[in-house]
Order: structure tokens, then sequence, then C-alpha cells
């Protein structure tokens, strides 16, 4: 995939920043849960190769993105102790102001699939529901709410959640912030009925 | 590690910059903050003995200096600079954010340190949630230390509610990445009396 530009793809996104963060919540003023849930997020603020011009040919981009999409996913995996831990997910983009939307978008395989090769095992299941996204055009200090939802069945409603996003210097405007949240459970209080997790049963990530 | 039941939430951030002004930053410099959300115990009153926020702040002062510390994954000694900072919810006082951070928290947070000569550097504010907090940081064991100057933002969306207190240590094993504007250097301080 080199291209000879002279500049080697693992150069293209260059890592500036990179931030973990990890929330164990306790209660939200209700019957504390005998374990707090967990949400972890992890962002890289790296360079973006297309700012400041149109390039019509982005896709193949999103190769040299694997290696900073399991990056992110293993200190996730690692932050809320393994693979068996980890719930929900979500992912999301802020990309500088010289940049397009579009360029956001190469980050849903590179990811998404990062998380669930860094999920799945005979032991903790698939991780077969659509990674849920969002993403936009921002500066420093933009925030970002990630959506969350349950790793194997999208319906799953006390795992319908967010995760708000961000860091102080980044995106600059020819930068993009990457970044993958992960949760450990529930909503504190969850009880608004719906698909529960005990009752996944169709593998086909919905249900 | 004190438990501190108490908490409604708690959260670790670990930010570490690799590049900054176009130059590689090697090792990466390293900042951990370590925030809880707790009860102001004094909300929607005026009391006069806020004496129960002095040792609360110093449990704090233990259990997330611990956090911070054990988030950037090095032994207390390691610890090159700190803060430390309160956001004080709309039902509060900003003299409740002075009475957990000034009296007792250092004692703690110099236990999760190794120690630590000079004055922790503090911020202190009212808010509401997802308000950021900006907690300033100086070298642990000489204050003048310029190149340790610096500060580090915290947030919690939906904290501090208006009868919460929302309470920040920061720790890093580094300073700012590219520090050029002189003034007393590591190597030159002698970290005695907690200034030079």
């Amino acid at each position: 995939m080199h291209r000879g530009t002279g500049v080697s793809r693992e150069d293209r996104f260059v890592l500036h920043h990179q931030v973990v963060v990890c929330e164990h919540i306790f209660h939200e003023g209700g019957p504390a849960p005998d374990t707090p849930l967990r949400r972890a997020y992890a962002v890289a603020v790296v360079s973006n190769p297309f700012a400041g011009r149109y390039v019509a040919d982005i896709a193949p981009a999103m190769e040299e993105l694997k290696p900073l999409g399991r990056r992110l996913a293993s200190l996730l995996v690692a932050e809320l102790g393994g693979p068996d831990q980890v719930e929900g997910y979500g992912k999301g983009a802020i990309i500088g102001e010289d940049g397009e939307l579009e360029h956001g978008a190469l980050w849903h395989v590179p990811g998404g699939y990062a998380m669930r090769d860094a999920l799945r095992s005979d032991d903790t299941g698939s991780a077969a529901a659509i990674v849920p996204s969002a993403k936009k055009v921002g500066g420093p200090g933009t925030r970002l709410d990630v959506p969350v939802t349950h790793r194997e069945a999208s319906y799953v409603r006390s795992h319908f959640d967010a995760v708000e996003v961000g860091v102080a210097y980044g995106p600059a405007p020819d930068q993009m912030l990457l970044a993958l949240v992960m949760t450990d459970g529930p909503r504190i209080h969850a009880r608004v009925g719906g698909l529960r997790a005990e009752e996944i049963s169709q593998g086909d990530g919905l249900r | 590690m004190s438990s501190t039941p108490t908490y409604r939430k708690v959260m670790t951030r670990v930010e570490e910059t690799h590049r900054e002004g176009g130059r590689g930053v090697d090792p990466p410099t390293r900042k951990a903050v370590a925030a809880a959300v707790i009860d102001n115990p004094f909300a929607g009153t005026y009391t006069e003995d806020l004496s129960p926020l002095f040792d609360l702040g110093e449990q704090l002062g233990a259990d997330l200096g611990a956090r911070a510390v054990a988030a950037l994954g090095i032994n207390p000694e390691q610890v090159q600079s700190y803060g430390k900072a309160v956001m004080v919810g709309s039902d509060g006082e900003l003299e409740h954010a002075a009475a957990i951070l000034h009296p007792k928290l250092g004692r703690g947070l110099r236990g999760a340190t190794g120690g630590g000569k000079a004055l922790i550097p503090s911020s202190k504010k009212m808010g509401g949630p997802g308000q950021v907090l900006d907690v300033p940081l100086g070298h642990k064991d000489a204050a003048y230390v310029r190149s340790h100057f610096d500060a580090v933002e915290i947030w919690v969306n939906d904290a501090p509610r208006r009868g919460e207190l929302l309470v920040a240590v920061a720790v890093t094993d580094s300073g700012r990445p590219l520090p050029r504007v002189g003034g007393l250097t590591t190597s030159e301080m002698t970290g005695e009396d907690g200034l030079r």
C-alpha cells in the first residue's frame, strides 16, 4: 500500500496526544449496586493527512489506521480488566476544521473491527452488534457524545448510553481526534424495560 | 487505599503528549488526574464549623493521589509535579472547596506521592455539571521549577450537581513537553525548602 510518496504509511496519521479515561459510577441518587459501572474511553489526536484539500481516494487510508485501532482497543480492554469484562461499546471522531466529516468516516472499519477483534473469543461471545458511532467537525476542546450499545445485541435497552469525550488541546485544524469507548455494564439504575442482556438469543447482533 | 463509599463517581484521566510544535516528545510527557464526585454535606446551609470537610479532604488526598499514581503506573517517588482543585455545585459555597483543599488534603496527597516539599498549587470555583475545572500543576519539591508550571483539565459530564463537590488531584511524571523559558531547572533545584 506504500504509494511512493516518500512518507511511510505509519507516518501519515502521526500520534500527537493520547488520553485514557476511566469513570467508575457508584450510584446516581438511587440504591448503589454491589459493583459500580465503569465507562472507559481512549482517544488519539493524530495528524489528518487529508486536511486542507479535497482528496477523492481516501479509502485506502483505513488500512493505515488499523494499528491505531488496535492500540486504543487494547488500552481499553486492559483498563477494564479483560475482554470478558466489556459489555458495551461505541466509537467516534472529531475532525479538525481543515478536514472533512468524511475523514472521520475512515474510522468506522479500523476502529470498530479493532474493538471486535479485541473482544471476541469462545468465552466472551462474538461482539456481534454493530458499533454505534458519532462524528463531527470541531476545534480544540470540542466534546463528542459517543453512543454506547451492548456488544452482542443492539436492542438491549439497559446498555443504551453515551460517553462524553474530548481533549482540551485538540483537534487542531489539521488533526483528527479518534475515540473508542467501552463499558462494563448497564446504566447504573437501568429500569425502563426492553430487551435484557440475559435474554439475548438470536446471535444476529440485534436481539 | 482508603475506601470512600460516599463517592457517586470517580474518574481517572491519563494524558500523554507524543508530539508538540512539530517535534516528537520522547518519552511522552504524562499527566494523570483522579477526580471524585461526593455529596456536599453543607449544601443549602450556612455552617460555621466546616471541620468535617478537613478530614474528608485528607482521605480524598490519599485516595485520589493513589489512584492518579496508579493510573500512571509509577512509584510514588517518581511523581514530579502535583496539584489539586475543587468545583462546588451551586447549592454550596466557595468556602466548602477551601475546607476540602487547604487544611488537610495535602497530608493525604503527599503520602501518596512520596512526599513533596512544595506548596500544592490549587484552584477552586463554583460550577455545574460538565463544567471544566483547571487543575494547576507545580513541581512537588521546588515550587520555582519553571519547566513544571502547567495545568490539566478535568470535567465530568453530570457533575457537580447542585448538592455535590467535584474534587480533583493531578500528578505527573514529567514537565511541559518542550520547556524553554528558562528559570530554575530540575537539575539546579535543591528541593529542601519547597521553593528552590
